[in-house]
């Protein structure tokens, strides 16, 4: 029903279905394709930084400009490309594999999206309004509070309004997957992409508010004279690194998590077996984010904590690989033995675990705090964290597009283009980023605009430059893809791949905007698996055919966004002239006013009927 | 299933608050919202720590704080909790009228306790120069405090909202949960406050 009726809608209809939408699968659409928007800025980003360094003392961008690409690059990847697109497969597929027709605040949803999207924008329009953030994607203080002009001040409320809506993001999943579960989906049967955006959420939720804090201290300074971070009146800035790590570090499993779940559900579908070590790849789940709590400080070595807190921490640090190696493990026990097919997802699945794994061990070395001493802000660091990140996350997201395409879209991706995406993005990945663990340990530090000939990094570095490269070959391939396959791809049955087992396969590619006519009964873990191995088709309705009772969309969470996003451009610029309070008055205004609009109006929802529901074939 | 919201006198829910789905889950999401307010908070406490005897040569914890005004705010607060209790008490009885009459003494006493603090403030400033930008410590004391102080500003806006808006609508299923969300939320700025006053005030009139 949904699609047809859409098809039969002008421009306009659509594009206010799109902004007022309150559905879960759209607004996770829509997370992604805003995520890949930023993917693609942070990438150009990226070979700007690489060209720069493709050859000793290089001018090809000034050492300003150079300070803002890279501040730019890591905040856009981490906060505005990874995260999004995760919390975008979240958003689309988490709900259908445990049998719900929404999640628990579909308008909290759409809220959260918005003010995603909008504190990427905001941060982004820094370039056009006197120049980007350079402190770094770490933002240091009391270098983020010496910046001139307003950069650093759009990264600070940028972030703040995207943390809020990733924040909504993080207690919308927790709730939804404690209330919404179908009939007998018990918590030891949900699947692991479920766990992990379950585990994920409770990191955001606990995570997000200390870079909330740190980014409010920042403000305070730069905007209204506070002395946090000013040593002339007792400031410390140490407390910035502190607030940013304890939320930096679980940020890094945040990312990693839904990667980890993302894997657990491609691996055992390619390899035809249930997954090995179901429980003990949620217990290392919890595990790792239990630990991810633990070892912040690992960022602080060089810092000055003592001997005492730096020997506490490095043993926490070196513990998460214990957890980390039993999912690997239990990985590669999955694919023995397994009848494996070798499609782009497995592809991207198998070229995870070396890669991960080195990162992995990269960063075991970089716990050892004496050892750290050396590594610490050189390109070994940088190394490490793009093995874990790119090796880790982005091959996730990749084999989870591939994987869930049909699903989201309705379309199988093209096997041919994503199998040479994949060789020229992992053989690129590895010429970038393997040479710069050597490069690192030559002593090249991060973050330097230039370096010197005749020093042993030229042809390093000229290495790197030509990885990145094909790494951005990989992803134009990945992109023409996508649009070769949205205009000429051929449409998905349910169940594409034939080997689906949770639940999301046993429903129409896309689903219908209820997911679900009857809610299914789940009798264990891999329900539709389950069922098809006795030999049904579909999966036992747990309910009669009834009423579905639907929320209604609305277009406040757009204004609710736009009037914080007005009273941050009030909050910047009040410091040039108090004419701008009027902006952040009047945006604070917009905000409050439909925050109240919200809590005053009832909103019931409305049903589609069962006569309705009948007519329809799924 | 609209009737779902209106009640029958002749069946009505236990608790009207948890009744709905849509109530369970702004209860469940109202506590794990807390969780995430409990990290805030800690943030913004383990910072003032940091940053208490920063004073810059100005004016220190044991010049500025006097323990009269905070215990009679400390009673005003708690009081405020009590009274919401017994709030949602009449709220399970359906006894409407005096579910609003205890959220409005709640008001009330909130009211108060922020015409307490703003003497406070203005106190610090015009009697001492202790400003926001005075020092490390003064940025560090009036965010923490601050914070909470914002915190009932908008826990009194949504109660009064609420209580407007209901008037004359009587205890229904839908607000019912608004209101259990509400006084959750009131329960945990008074705790808080309880860690505000020992680590605030008690601490800094010791050490
Ligand atoms: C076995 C697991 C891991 C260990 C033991 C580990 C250890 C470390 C250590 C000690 C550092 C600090 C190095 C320094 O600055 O001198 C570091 C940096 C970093 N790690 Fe890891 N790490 C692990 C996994 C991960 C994962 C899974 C991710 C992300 C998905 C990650 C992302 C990062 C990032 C982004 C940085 C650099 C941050 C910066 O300074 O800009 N790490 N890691
Ligand atoms: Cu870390």
């Amino acid at each position: 029903m949904s699609i047809a009726s859409t098809q039969q809608k002008g421009f306009w209809a659509i594009l206010w279905d799109y902004l007022t939408t309150v559905d879960h699968k759209k607004l996770g659409n829509m997370y992604i394709a805003a995520g890949a928007f930023f993917f693609v800025l942070g990438g150009i980003e990226a070979l700007v930084i690489r060209i720069q360094l493709a050859k000793p003392e290089n001018d090809f961008i000034s050492a300003g400009l150079y300070n803002e690409m890279i501040t730019m690059h890591g905040t856009t990847m981490i906060f505005f490309a990874a995260m999004p697109i995760l919390i975008g497969f979240m958003n689309a597929i988490m709900p259908l594999q445990i049998g719900a027709r929404d999640v628990a605040f579909p308008f909290l949803n759409s809220l959260g999206f918005w003010l995603f999207l909008f504190g990427g924008i905001m941060l982004n329009l820094s370039w056009f309004l006197g120049g980007a953030p350079d402190a770094g994607w770490t933002a240091y203080a009391p270098l983020s509070i010496q910046s001139p002009g307003h950069g650093m001040d759009f990264y600070i409320l940028g972030l703040q309004l995207s943390g809020a809506g990733t924040l909504m993001g993080g207690i919308n999943f927790l709730v939804t997957i404690v209330t919404m579960r179908a009939p007998g989906m018990t918590y030891m049967r949900m699947p692991l992409f479920t766990w992990t955006t379950f585990v994920a959420s409770i990191l955001i939720l606990f995570a997000f508010p200390a870079l909330t804090v740190g980014l409010f201290l920042l403000m305070f300074d730069r905007l209204f004279g506070s002395a946090f971070f000013d040593v002339a009146l007792g400031g410390n800035s140490v407390i910035w690194q502190h607030l940013f790590w304890i939320f930096g570090h679980p940020e890094v499993y945040i990312l990693i998590l839904p990667a980890f779940g993302i894997f657990s559900e491609i691996i055992p579908v390619f390899s035809r077996k249930r997954l090995f070590g179901y429980t003990s790849m949620v217990f290392a789940t919890f595990l790792i984010a239990f630990l991810g709590f633990m070892v912040w400080a690992h960022h602080m070595f060089a810092v000055g904590l003592g001997p005492t807190a730096n020997a506490i921490f490095a043993v926490g640090t070196m513990a998460i690989a214990v957890p980390t190696g039993i999912k690997i493990f239990n990985w590669l026990a999955t694919l023995w033995g397994g009848s494996i097919t070798i499609n782009s997802a497995m592809l991207w699945s198998l070229g995870f675990i070396p890669s991960f794994t080195i990162g992995g061990m990269t960063g075991v070395m970089l716990g050892a705090t004496t050892a750290d001493y050396q590594y610490h802000d050189t390109y070994f660091v940088i190394a490490h964290f793009h093995y874990v990140i790119v090796g880790g996350v982005v091959f996730g997201i990749l084999a989870g597009l591939h994987y869930w395409w049909p699903k989201l879209f309705g379309k199988v991706l093209n096997e041919a283009m994503g199998k040479i995406a994949f060789w020229f993005f992992f053989i690129g990945f590895h010429l970038t980023f393997f040479i710069q663990h050597f490069l690192g340990l030559m002593g090249m530090p991060r973050r330097y605009w230039v370096f010197l000939e005749g020093q042993g990094l030229d042809t390093g570095n000229m290495i790197s430059t030509v990885g990145a490269f094909l790494m951005g070959i990989g992803s134009l391939v990945f992109i023409i893809n996508v649009v070769y396959t949205t205009v000429k791809g051929e449409k998905a049955g349910n169940d594409p791949w034939g080997d689906g087992r949770s639940l999301e396969w046993s429903i129409s590619s896309p689903p219908k905007e209820y997911n679900f006519k009857q809610l299914p009964l789940v009798r264990g873990l891999d329900p539709y698996w389950i069922e098809k191995m006795e030999g049904n088709k579909k999966m036992t309705p747990a309910q009669p055919v009834n009423d579905i009772h639907m929320p209604n969309g609305s277009i406040l969470p757009l204004i609710m966004t736009i009037g914080f996003f007005i009273a941050s451009f009030g909050f910047i610029y009040q410091v040039d002239n108090n004419l701008w309070l009027i902006a952040l008055f009047g945006g604070m205004a917009i905000a409050l006013g439909s925050m109240l609009a919200r809590s005053l109006v009832d909103d019931y929802g409305y049903h589609i009927h069962k006569e309705d529901l009948e007519k329809e074939v799924d | 299933m609209s009737q779902e919201h209106t009640l029958d006198p002749n069946n009505l829910p236990k608790d009207p608050a948890k009744s709905t789905l849509e109530g369970k889950h702004k209860f469940l999401g109202l506590w794990f919202f807390l969780g995430g307010e409990t990290v805030l908070f800690s943030c913004f406490f383990a910072t003032y720590l940091a940053l208490k005897n920063s004073t810059a040569g100005g004016p220190t914890s044991q010049d500025l704080f006097g323990l009269e005004l905070v215990f009679i705010m400390t009673i005003l607060l708690l009081t405020s909790s009590l009274t919401s209790v017994y709030a949602i008490y009449h709220m399970k009885n359906y006894d409407f009228k005096k579910m609003q009459l205890w959220f409005g003494i709640t008001a009330l006493l909130g009211l108060a306790f922020l015409g307490f603090e703003i003497y406070e403030f203005y106190h610090y400033i015009t009697d001492y120069g202790f400003t926001f930008r005075s020092s490390a410590f003064g940025s560090a004391f009036y965010t923490l405090v601050g914070f909470h102080g914002g915190h009932v500003v908008f826990g009194l806006s949504w109660l009064i909202a609420l209580m407007v808006r209901n008037a004359r609508r009587g205890i229904t299923l839908k607000n019912a949960s608004k209101f259990n969300t509400f006084s959750l939320y009131w329960h945990f700025i008074d705790v808080v406050w309880v860690f505000i006053f020992t680590v605030v005030y008690l601490m800094g009139m010791v050490s």
